[in-house]
């Protein structure tokens, strides 16, 4: 029914004078339920629907978005986008993409398990008790919480053109997570863990999410602050994909046509060091960057982004692409309308063969990071200062936990730096690493 | 305007026999609260980039939040189709959360005194779109004209006029209109073959389109990013370690978001996971430090009529001469530990449960002057403008990252210094403030804050003060 909502809207918008038209109609209904400290803490159950759209008029853009799915809303919104255009400028970039490039892909990318609708409500909040209940049960120092919780996401997503696009892409997910607190004399800290899956039995088991988020906030407890020193930084998986999150953004179409990333102009240089190769795959079955067609109905393809150290491709939408004369690399994303952004489908740093424990047993004294703060991240020139906890390296082994310090270098030099990755590559999310490990950062504490 | 004059009234035909029939099926399982929040929102956006206005968007989003509340437990649904049948079922699912018969009396609705922190003449939705295209392209043209280094303009301009209408099961009836505006303008600037530098600045708050005729001009905010990013052409490395560090006025109050407002939301304490749980009467920061959130300044962006829950906004001291004094409370929250709520219940969207959340927060000045401050540090860092921050509220450990920052050597300012993180921990750091300055400013109106996935406007203020202790996260 939204697909063919979207087919009518952009056909409306044609007939009202758009020269060229794209529609998206989104549906999605959540549950989540979340429980503290044994009890059921809330519970949430709805579902939203909206749609958006964008026209060129000639080369002027105008968009407009509408939760109001009625014909009146939806006459309302068309009428809406094709006013703004009148206020925006002649863009000689602006534009669809070429019907050759639309498709989808030909492949289940098993992003919707029917198994997650029907999983009944008593079982989701038995999961959150469970998975809350294994974190208390740990370590007597955990003596608090902030819960444990089971979400879970259904949606639907049309998208239509004026080039004869209409694709609809379903997708579900499922998520457990645990918050417990630990204490010591006057001292708190508190940790998380969290397992998402699109269908329920690729979850990890409720009790090892909540064992694992218990095992995380004892070990910070008696946090140290250490003195200001250049060190190695070796960042557990969950925290290097901050780290792939930043490279994306400086491979990013949109800022290098702007000239607002360090990585402008470097296109078949060195970027990082040989032990870096990065992916962006959307057609990986069953993982949360996957999807058969981008927002602008593009077909998914696989990308070598970086291949050894050498950078190989920027990531494009459709416009990005032909303000610096290439193909879109179908990587358009958007909200419901407006024009459309880059994004990364499955973005992955390729694991290499080592342990954890073997990339810190060379380290005389070093961080190794289990959590990153602030914001703290300049793409334009490469500044990168953090605030960050973890455990301090001695010996080659984990020592003690430190906190209260930040870490800091420029990106530019900390990819050329990067020494062989990890083998533990997971995919928690649409980013993904493995273990990762720089050469040398600037540790800033007393 | 009383209720029958407002919006959900005329446009939906909704009637106060229709909100007394849904809260009844909202507490039909024996729910001891419920509340339905109706909410409208219309936006418009408009963006110039590379001299070019690129998009242009307005959007509509509507809908109704129903919450139950059982104890120390919340059933929340929502729809975002207003018929009858619709909005009942979302009572009905919310309903859930309690498990008997009914047990709350009906009562009357009532409406409460009403006040307007931000009339304004005409809505910036009702002005032209031409009028509001204008704003960003005088942006783009001032950013342009302020250097010749100075290679890319980016200014963006988005408003939102969002009516609400809250009726609870406690007899309160409230609506009100919120409008919103602002600028934003983002400049890079490049000298020679050197690594290029950026520059951000923006503002505006709760009016029309006259606030950009004021001192929050579009040119200002284009001139002062600008600023920014030349500046930063000749910045060297940050330094690394312990150092007395200066904060200028105004938006660096994001400290105090930081490091002592979210600690103080009273949920997080009610729950006892929270740096500042049980501290209440204890010193927190120096006794120079007064600390205020308040929701009631006029035509401020963290500035309500009344929270999302349908209580008046007010002056809340969270801290007063470095003793902690109280914290940011919602319904649930004031419910369960006793006390009255401090019209701090905020929310996102009617799709959001509320939760206690920050207005505007900022010191109270002190009687330094600036110049005296900077004077009295023989070797530190100054600090005026930052791009954010957060805070680990278990630990009370924060970081807020600055992008504008000086060297103080012998009591003066030297060359600008590139930007690095600041950290601390939230009950400790403002131990170490030596000295404020009679200069409290406010930010210029574009802060947003984040939690538990939900954003909501706030402002902070902060006069000029001395640290003399921080850990500053440079390379050098």
């Amino acid at each position: 029914m939204i697909q063919q909502l979207a087919n009518d809207v952009v056909a409306r918008a044609l007939k009202l004078g758009a020269t060229e038209a794209e529609c998206t109609v989104a549906e999605g209904n959540e549950f989540s339920a979340s429980v503290r400290l044994g009890e059921v803490e809330q519970l949430k159950e709805a579902g939203s629907r909206g749609a958006g759209i964008r026209v060129l008029i000639g080369q002027r853009t105008g968009s407009a978005t509408t939760s109001d799915l009625t014909p009146e809303g939806v006459e309302r919104m068309v009428r809406a986008a094709i006013d703004n255009a009148s206020v925006t400028t002649d863009d000689p970039f602006a534009g669809l993409p070429d019907a050759a490039e639309l498709g989808s892909i030909d492949v289940d990318l098993e992003t919707y398990s029917e198994a997650v609708e029907q999983l009944e409500a008593e079982w989701k909040i038995a999961q959150a008790k469970a998975a809350e209940a294994a974190a208390m049960q740990f370590d007597p120092r955990i003596t608090n919480s902030e819960g444990g919780s089971f979400d879970t996401y259904l949606s639907s997503r049309a998208f239509a053109n004026s080039r004869g696009f209409s694709g609809l892409a379903r997708s579900s997910s499922c998520s457990i997570a645990a918050i417990p607190v630990a204490k010591e004399g006057e001292k708190m800290e508190r940790d998380y863990w969290f397992s998402i899956a699109r269908r329920p039995d690729r979850l990890e088991a409720a009790d090892l999410v909540g064992r694992l988020a218990a095992q995380r906030a004892v070990r910070r407890l008696g946090a140290r602050k250490v003195s200001t020193q250049k060190v190695p930084i070796v960042f557990e998986p969950r925290i290097a994909r901050s780290l792939l999150g930043n490279l994306f953004e400086a491979v990013s179409g949109d800022s290098i046509y702007r000239q607002a990333s360090f990585l402008n102009g470097q296109l078949g240089e060195r970027v990082a060091s040989e032990y870096l190769t990065v992916i962006d795959d959307p057609t990986i079955p069953g993982l949360f960057g996957s999807w058969p067609f981008d927002d602008e109905g593009v077909r998914a393809r696989r990308k070598v982004v970086v291949e050894r150290g050498i950078l190989k491709t920027y990531l494009h939408n459709t416009y990005t692409a032909k303000k610096l004369g290439t193909t879109t690399t179908g990587n358009a994303a958007r909200g419901l309308a407006g024009n459309a952004y880059v994004d990364h489908g499955n973005f992955f740093l390729e694991a290499g063969s080592k342990t954890p424990e073997q990339m810190i047993s060379s380290i005389k004294s070093g961080l190794y990071v289990t959590e990153l703060m602030g914001q703290g991240v300049n793409v334009v020139n490469g500044d990168y200062s953090r605030g960050a906890a973890g455990m301090w390296i001695e010996n080659g082994e984990l020592a003690y936990p430190v906190s209260e310090i930040t870490i800091a270098g420029n990106l530019k030099q900390m990819l050329l730096d990067i020494e062989e990755p990890g083998a533990d590559l997971e995919f928690r999310g649409s980013v993904a690493s493995p273990t990762l490990k720089i050469r040398e950062m600037t540790v800033s504490g007393n | 305007m009383s209720f029958t004059d407002s919006f959900f009234a005329r446009k939906f035909g909704l009637t106060a026999a229709d909100l007394e029939g849904y809260l009844s099926v909202a507490l039909s399982h024996g729910g001891d609260y419920a509340d339905l929040y109706f909410e409208y929102v219309a936006t418009s956006s408009l963006g110039i980039d590379e001299g070019i206005v690129k998009s242009a968007s307005q959007g509509v989003s509507l809908g109704v939040g129903v919450r139950v509340l059982s104890g120390e437990k919340t059933g929340y649904a929502y729809s975002d189709d207003l018929s009858p049948d619709k909005i009942r079922h979302a009572c009905k699912t919310a309903a859930c959360i309690a498990n008997g018969p009914a047990k709350v009396e009906k009562t009357g609705l009532y409406e409460g005194p009403k006040r307007d922190l931000y009339p304004v003449l005409t809505a910036p939705n009702d002005t032209t779109l031409n009028e509001r295209v204008e704003l960003i392209k005088r942006a783009d043209r001032a950013a342009r004209a302020y250097d010749s280094r100075v290679f890319q303009v980016r200014a963006s301009y988005a408003d939102n006029v969002r009516e609400i209408l809250i009726a609870t099961s406690d007899g309160t009836l409230s609506h009100d209109r919120q409008p919103m505006a602002r600028v934003n303008v983002t400049v890079l600037a490049r000298q020679g073959d050197g690594s290029p530098q950026e520059g951000y600045a923006g503002g505006g708050g709760r009016m029309g389109l006259e606030v950009f005729e004021s001192d929050k001009s579009p040119e200002r905010y284009a001139r002062e990013a600008a600023r920014q990013a030349i500046m930063q052409l000749d910045a060297i490395d940050a330094p690394a370690g312990e150092m007395t560090v200066v904060l200028g006025p105004g938006w660096p109050g994001v400290l105090l978001h930081e490091a002592v407002g979210h600690g103080l939301e009273a949920d997080f304490n009610r729950k006892g996971v929270s740096a500042f749980s049980g501290r209440i009467g204890q010193k927190v920061a120096s006794e120079l430090c007064t600390v205020i959130d308040d929701g009631t300044m006029a035509h401020r962006r963290g500035s309500i009529n009344m929270d999302d829950e349908g209580n008046p906004t007010q002056q809340n001291v969270l801290i007063e001469k470095g003793i902690l004094r109280g914290y940011l409370q919602d319904n649930l929250s004031s419910r369960l530990m006793g006390s009255a709520s401090t019209g701090s219940g905020r929310r996102e969207s009617y799709q959001h449960v509320p939760m206690p959340r920050m207005t505007n927060t900022f010191m109270l000045a002190g009687d330094s002057t600036p110049e005296e401050i900077i004077r009295s540090v023989p070797k530190g860092l100054y600090c005026v403008n930052f791009s954010g921050g957060s805070v680990d509220i278990t630990s009370g450990n924060f970081v807020f990252s600055a992008s504008e920052c000086y060297e103080i050597e012998n009591g003066r300012l030297g060359r600008p210094v590139r930007g690095a993180s600041l950290i601390g921990n939230g009950p400790e750091a403002m131990k170490y403030v030596s000295m404020v300055g009679n200069d409290l400013k406010l930010d210029e109106g574009i802060g947003v804050c984040g939690k538990e996935g939900q954003s909501v406007p706030v402002g902070v203020g902060i006069p000029t003060v001395r640290i003399d202790q921080m850990t500053v996260g440079g390379v050098a």
